[in-house]
């Protein structure tokens, strides 16, 4: 690193351009991974937040993919997975977005009916006909607090509790009884056994045979995380953002190796100076690559630093910005790897490099 | 001998056929002499110096640096070779540009392995022996042509080798006072372009006053003898074979005289 150093501090202005290029691509990930992260969890965190490792959906007809919106299970279904070995508790849960109205205001929630006194949802015990469990957001947003009255779809309940952030396509949820959803939102499609819920939440162990449980059960069960893509609005939502994250980090890899392409070019004549007084290749490759990583390092913190702190300056906003170290220190370390990538690509021409060429030269 | 060069030959592709740079050359240079090698342009002259450098691999012959045969060293093990046994002084200074003139020669111990901080030590006692003991701190730009060229020579000699291998050691100085002439002669047509009645000249040739090669050459014979190496001179420049201990003509690729100078 003896030159790669003094290159750096000598040619300290094109070096300080290709610094601030990574800030502000390493700033523009930051705030791009907060926002993706604070926007899928307005999204999902109510199923990812759920005592339960998979979730069982009415088998879809045609080879349609899973939804949230379309499934409907029966009582005879989450009665058939209660019994089936393996699964240590079933438990069935209902979900419809709809308008909460508390005095003169008014916001949407989803409704997520369980079973009174269900581990579903929060403060269960207290979740029974006629009451509700509201999430923080939801009770924030409508005014209301333990023992208030709100009104779902024309029907008045009173809050028995406001706990939790959960929230379900970026509505903040309501924990109802299973009873009080069937009224709000009578499910279509009765079958045997008569309606039921959306879905029903499995807790499994690994003894559990899932596949003959769906084909009795007329269901099929996946993981919880695989049951994100049953939501609408989050696979192209969360694709869209992914997308833009990839092509960032993509533009990061390549604006880096064209730097250090033309930077080893310009080099040439020294690489093939050093090369000629006996310098190692391989030496002469780890220094450049060294430089590389000091630069992306050295970038790639600033840039960090300053969306850790907007991210900071926005909790707690409107804005869905989820400032956490998935969010703040991987897509630094994705960016440090991926420009060291470019760079490893740039850099290895210094092995083609003739040393020849340095007798005689004129530089 | 610290140099021997056994019935070299050398060809390049040239079209169809190969163009035979060097034929059957055998050179052996003991250590702490001089020994130049001249010729017109495209006799072979950097071919051979090209060769003694292992840069390029011979088509047959054989050359030994210190006793030890390059024959059959893979491309690491001629490089380990070159930094520690051989000097290289190139015909232009070639100095890196980030680099102060201490630096330029601290980088050789960091090429070799060794830490450059504790070389500093080493590199000002050459830069003084060359008679820059007080330009280290100074970066390539900063610094004459004739200085930047005496950093390259103590460049050279920075990890003690017993080969010297110098090439055309005063092209650049003749380059530089050439464009320092032209440059000068500018500066009096300028002064002379609205007619002046009157015309004030400053020093007009101490611009042109550069080190001269022999002060060069001075220098290099004198490190030669001290520090016992076995130096080997590429030259055009018949002015400077009066300094060295014996002279080798290269013609069409072939040794055709290789007597005392003197």
């Amino acid at each position: 690193m003896f030159v790669a150093w003094r290159d750096l501090t000598f040619a300290k202005g094109r070096f300080a351009l290709m610094g601030a290029v990574v800030v502000l691509i390493t700033l523009l990930v930051g705030l791009l991974s907060g926002l993706t992260a604070g926007l899928a969890r307005q999204n999902v965190s109510a199923v990812t937040g759920l005592p339960a490792d998979r979730l069982a959906f009415a088998a879809p007809a045609g080879g349609q993919d899973l939804s949230y919106a379309d499934s409907v299970v029966t009582e005879a279904q989450w009665r058939h997975w209660a019994r089936v070995p393996g699964v240590i508790r079933a438990e069935p849960l209902g979900i419809t977005t709809t308008r909460a109205n508390a005095g003169d205001r008014s916001a949407g929630v989803s409704v997520f009916g369980v079973l009174p006194g269900s581990p579903l949802a929060p403060a269960g015990e207290r979740v029974e006909d006629g009451t509700v469990v509201l999430s923080t957001a939801a009770a924030g947003e409508l005014g209301v607090g333990e023992g208030d009255a709100v009104t779902l779809a024309g029907r008045e309940l009173t809050v028995a509790a406001a706990r939790g952030d959960a929230s379900f396509s970026h509505t903040p949820v309501v924990w109802a009884s299973l009873d009080t959803w069937r009224a709000l939102a009578p499910p279509a499609g009765a079958r045997d056994g008569g309606p039921t819920a959306t879905v029903i939440a499995l807790d499994t162990d690994r003894g559990a045979d899932l596949a003959a449980g769906d084909r009795a059960a007329g269901t099929r069960t996946v993981t919880k995380d695989d049951s994100l893509s049953a939501i609408g609005s989050y696979t192209s939502e969360n694709g869209s953002l992914q997308l833009m994250r990839g092509f960032l980090f993509a533009i990061s890899a390549l604006v880096v190796g064209a730097f250090f392409t033309v930077w080893t070019i310009q080099r040439g004549g020294d690489i093939a100076v050093l090369k000629a007084l006996g310098a190692p290749t391989r030496r002469l490759l780890a220094d450049a690559l060294g430089q590389a990583l000091v630069l992306l390092t050295g970038g790639t913190l600033a840039g960090t630093a300053v969306a850790a702190a907007a991210g900071a300056a926005l909790t707690g906003s409107d804005i869905p910005f989820a400032l956490t170290p998935a969010t703040v220190l991987v897509p630094a370390a994705v960016t440090i790897a991926l420009g060291a990538l470019g760079a490893a690509l740039s850099v290895r021409r210094i092995t083609s490099v003739d040393p020849l060429t340095a007798l005689g030269s004129a530089r | 001998m610290s140099l021997e060069l056994t019935d070299i030959t050398l060809t390049y592709p040239d079209g169809d056929t190969r163009l035979t740079a060097l034929d059957h050359v055998s050179l052996d240079v003991p250590r702490g002499s001089v020994t130049a090698v001249v010729g017109p342009s495209g006799s072979g002259k950097s071919s051979l110096l090209a060769v003694a450098a292992t840069l390029v691999t011979p088509d047959s012959g054989t050359v030994a640096v210190d006793g030890t045969p390059t024959t059959g060293l893979s491309r690491g093990e001629l490089a380990a070779l070159r930094r520690r046994s051989i000097g290289i002084v190139f015909q232009q200074p070639n100095l890196l540009p980030s680099l102060t003139a201490a630096e330029q020669l601290q980088v050789m111990a960091g090429i070799d392995g060794r830490s450059p901080g504790r070389a500093r030590g080493r590199a000002l006692e050459l830069l003084d022996a060359v008679g820059l003991a007080d330009q280290a701190g100074r970066r390539p730009h900063q610094l004459s042509g004739g200085q930047r060229q005496r950093v390259n020579i103590a460049r050279a000699l920075m990890n003690d080798p017993t080969v010297l291998l110098v090439d055309e050691p005063t092209s650049a100085l003749d380059q530089e006072r050439g464009a320092a002439g032209q440059r000068q002669r500018v500066n009096i047509a300028r002064a002379l372009m609205n007619d002046p009645t009157v015309l004030l000249v400053d020093e007009p040739t101490s611009a042109l006053d550069q080190e001269r090669g022999a002060a060069v050459m001075g220098l290099l014979t004198g490190l030669t003898h001290r520090r016992a190496t076995a130096t080997v001179l590429v030259t055009h420049d018949r002015a400077l074979l009066t300094a060295v201990d014996r002279v080798a003509e290269v013609h069409d690729g072939r040794l055709v005289l290789s007597a005392p100078a003197r």
